[in-house]
């Protein structure tokens, strides 16, 4: 016990006696989570539109005011040249070209269907899509006030039609600083678990304090222990600023039981840190370790839904989510913050990482070898 | 005698380079006990196989009565072992690190403190400071103090005074002849020949093979021939001039003087003669004794 002791209070010296990362550990997720939950929303504000009104008409008038009073668009220009518009959608002017053609007005009053084109610039897909959606919206209200004024408000109330009004659970005001919050808090664990833990063992390779760690009776599962213990609490301390700053910051609701949240922290750091001193056994510099760490960082934060619903990936990259601690970490961290939900609700995400954390603490062990 | 080291038959590869091959030797106890030989002749590669860090392909190596492969448990409580690179942290104080090694042997520095008080009290003025500030004399002494301070059977140092200064070397070996009274066997390997001749008993190691074994004097005294030393002003004109006179065995450069001998160990007028057809005539070629790069260096060839 004494030797465990004193191996992790060995860690903590060498962390905090280099004075950058001592502070670095602490300031750094600050300023992560002041930039990163302002800043990653999915809110689309200001859409650049570029009208081609060849109709003129009252009817195309009338959706123009529409698009103009709507808070997402920002009718920037008018044209009647195609090529104009397209020039405008290709540097970049522009997001969304709606071309009204000329018998938009005539066709609507006939009772034909309007036609209208819409261009839009998807080298950001989620953008694109969005603003459609959007301009969607914008249509079919505009569309509703078309039936209304051609059929008479009595019968367009006798058309049988079904109305529906949202609400949005959880998170009613749909405030992305909400959704994201607790993706970030789970990503900023993660950095200083998974790069800070493995860095530290390569450079004990490097430097070859490990040779002579590896003639003393020190036993691996507490050699790897005592790597683990330090920034598994840095890493909860780190927690627990984010959470405070979250907070003051930004008022994030916290629904659930906060010694909850700790607990599962703890146990995807476990995971965390076993994989990251599993890959530091192998690599033989801080280079090799970093380029590994690196490519499994992406992937864990890219495909643990912080930023796209896990649902609306493909299934083969839902069944490598499987071993991804970071998806049930994000998935926790929401549930018991914004939906507060208890230990019986997450049960089956907490047993997974706490799989996930055994064979990878296990790996990390059996696989440093004290003898070549 | 018991005997603190056996090794027999180890052979050691790495990919197609054959690091060892097939060495046996034993050290007593009580020994200090050196490995000499050039770079990449196998001393660190033998030296982390008594360590327990690196398996033998094959053979077998017994330390302290204890198999290292089987023991290596043990054997590791009561090994203490010094790698060629200072291998302590650098970001730990002097005190930090000493403490620090202590109970990872599950140990104090106060328990043992009379073995290493002789070194330890040459940097304890500086026990504040962080390792990697430290000189490289006190460095060394302060991986020493490291690799004593669990009281360990047998001491391992790879190469420890390379890179230190002359005045450390000698304290340092001081330090090596009073640990004997603490009956510490200990084995080192040096490229310095003078160092070799402090050793009880040294092993000449080339290419992966033992040489020769046997005390440092008796190795002088191995030297098969007579040995001449000849100097002049142009010492690459002497060397290369030397080397064609046919009665020539070997001519190399030793210090500030060249390495001669002859087929019949001895020469005639008729060498100053050569000598001066090639240019050189301010020759001085004296009877020497051999010493131990000497016949190192005999050795080598003859390998």
């Amino acid at each position: 016990m004494r030797t465990r002791l004193y191996l992790i209070r060995k860690e903590f010296i060498k962390i905090f006696r280099n004075k950058f990362i001592g502070r670095a550990i602490f300031g750094v997720p600050i300023i992560q989570m002041l930039i990163l939950v302002p800043a990653v929303t999915f809110e689309i504000k200001n859409i650049n539109l570029c009208i081609i009104d060849k109709d003129m008409s009252s009817e195309s008038r009338e959706l123009i005011s529409q698009l103009e009073g709507s808070t997402f668009f920002k009718i920037k220009y008018f044209t009647f040249s195609e090529t104009e518009a397209n020039d405008l959608l290709h540097s970049n002017k522009c997001n969304l070209i709606l071309q009204i053609p000329s018998d938009f007005g005539k066709d609507i009053v006939t009772g034909r269907p309007g036609r209208l084109l819409v261009s839009a610039n998807a080298i950001n897909a989620a953008t694109a899509q969005l603003s459609w959606a959007y301009l969607n919206g914008v249509i079919r209200d505009y569309n509703m006030n078309i039936l209304v004024k051609n059929v008479g408000t009595q019968a367009s109330a006798s058309i049988p039609q079904i109305q529906i009004t949202n609400r949005y659970w959880y998170n009613e005001m749909l405030n992305y600083k909400y959704y994201m919050l607790p993706g970030i808090l789970g990503i900023l664990v993660t950095a200083i678990g998974f790069l800070l833990a493995g860095l530290n063992l390569v450079r004990e390779k490097e430097i070859g304090t490990i040779e002579q760690i590896n003639v003393t009776p020190i036993r691996k599962y507490h050699f790897i222990i005592a790597k683990m213990v330090p920034f598994l609490l840095i890493g909860l301390v780190d927690l627990a600023l984010g959470l405070v700053l979250g907070k003051l910051a930004f008022n994030i609701p916290f629904e659930g039981s906060i010694a909850l949240l700790f607990l599962c922290s703890a146990i995807f750091m476990v995971a965390v840190l076993g994989l990251a001193l599993f890959i530091s056994t192998f690599s033989s510099s801080q280079q090799q370790f970093m380029f590994v760490a690196f490519f499994f960082m992406i992937i864990f934060i890219l495909m643990s839904g912080v930023f796209t619903p896990l649902e609306s990936m493909p299934l083969w990259a839902q069944k490598i989510d499987v071993i991804n601690p970071l998806a049930y970490l994000m998935r926790i961290n929401r549930m018991v913050m914004l939906k507060g939900s208890t230990i019986h609700d997450i049960a089956r995400d907490i047993y997974s990482l706490i799989v996930i954390a055994i064979v990878f603490t296990t790996f990390a062990v059996s696989r440093y070898r004290k003898t070549a | 005698m018991q005997k603190v080291v056996e090794a027999s038959g180890i052979s050691k590869k790495f990919g197609e380079t054959q690091a060892l091959k097939n060495i046996s030797f034993e050290v007593n106890e009580g020994e200090i006990f050196g490995f000499i030989g050039p770079d990449g002749a196998g001393k660190t590669t033998l030296f982390r196989i008594i360590t327990t860090l690196l398996l033998p392909d094959e053979g077998e190596m017994k330390v302290l009565g204890l198999n290292s492969k089987t023991g290596f448990k043990e054997l590791r409580k009561n090994i203490g072992y010094m790698p060629g690179r200072f291998s302590l942290y650098q970001d730990l104080s002097v005190e930090e690190n000493l403490n620090f090694y202590a109970t990872v042997f599950g140990t104090t520095v106060n328990e043992n403190y009379d073995l290493i008080s002789d070194i330890y009290s040459h940097i304890e003025p500086f026990k504040k400071r962080l390792a990697g500030k430290l000189s490289g004399g006190m460095k060394q002494k302060l991986a020493l103090s490291c690799a004593l301070i669990h009281k360990p059977g047998l001491l391992v140092l790879d190469e420890p005074t390379t890179g230190v200064d002359a005045v450390s070397r000698s304290e340092f070996w001081d330090m090596l002849k009073k640990l004997k009274q603490y009956n510490i066997t200990i084995i080192l390997s040096t490229p310095y020949m003078d160092e070799a001749m402090r050793c009880d008993r040294v092993a000449l190691i080339q290419g992966g093979q033992i040489l020769s074994i046997d005390k440092p004097q008796k190795i002088k005294e191995g030297f098969s021939k007579k040995l001449f030393r000849a100097k002049a002003s142009e010492k690459y004109g002497l060397i290369n001039a030397l080397r064609q006179y046919p009665e020539t065995v070997t001519a190399y450069p030793f210090g500030d003087s060249v390495h001669v001998t002859f087929i019949n160990d001895k020469f005639d007028n008729s060498i100053f003669m050569h000598l001066k057809k090639m240019g050189i005539d301010d020759a001085i070629i004296t009877e020497t004794e051999a010493s131990i790069e000497d016949r190192f260096l005999e050795l080598m060839k003859k390998a």
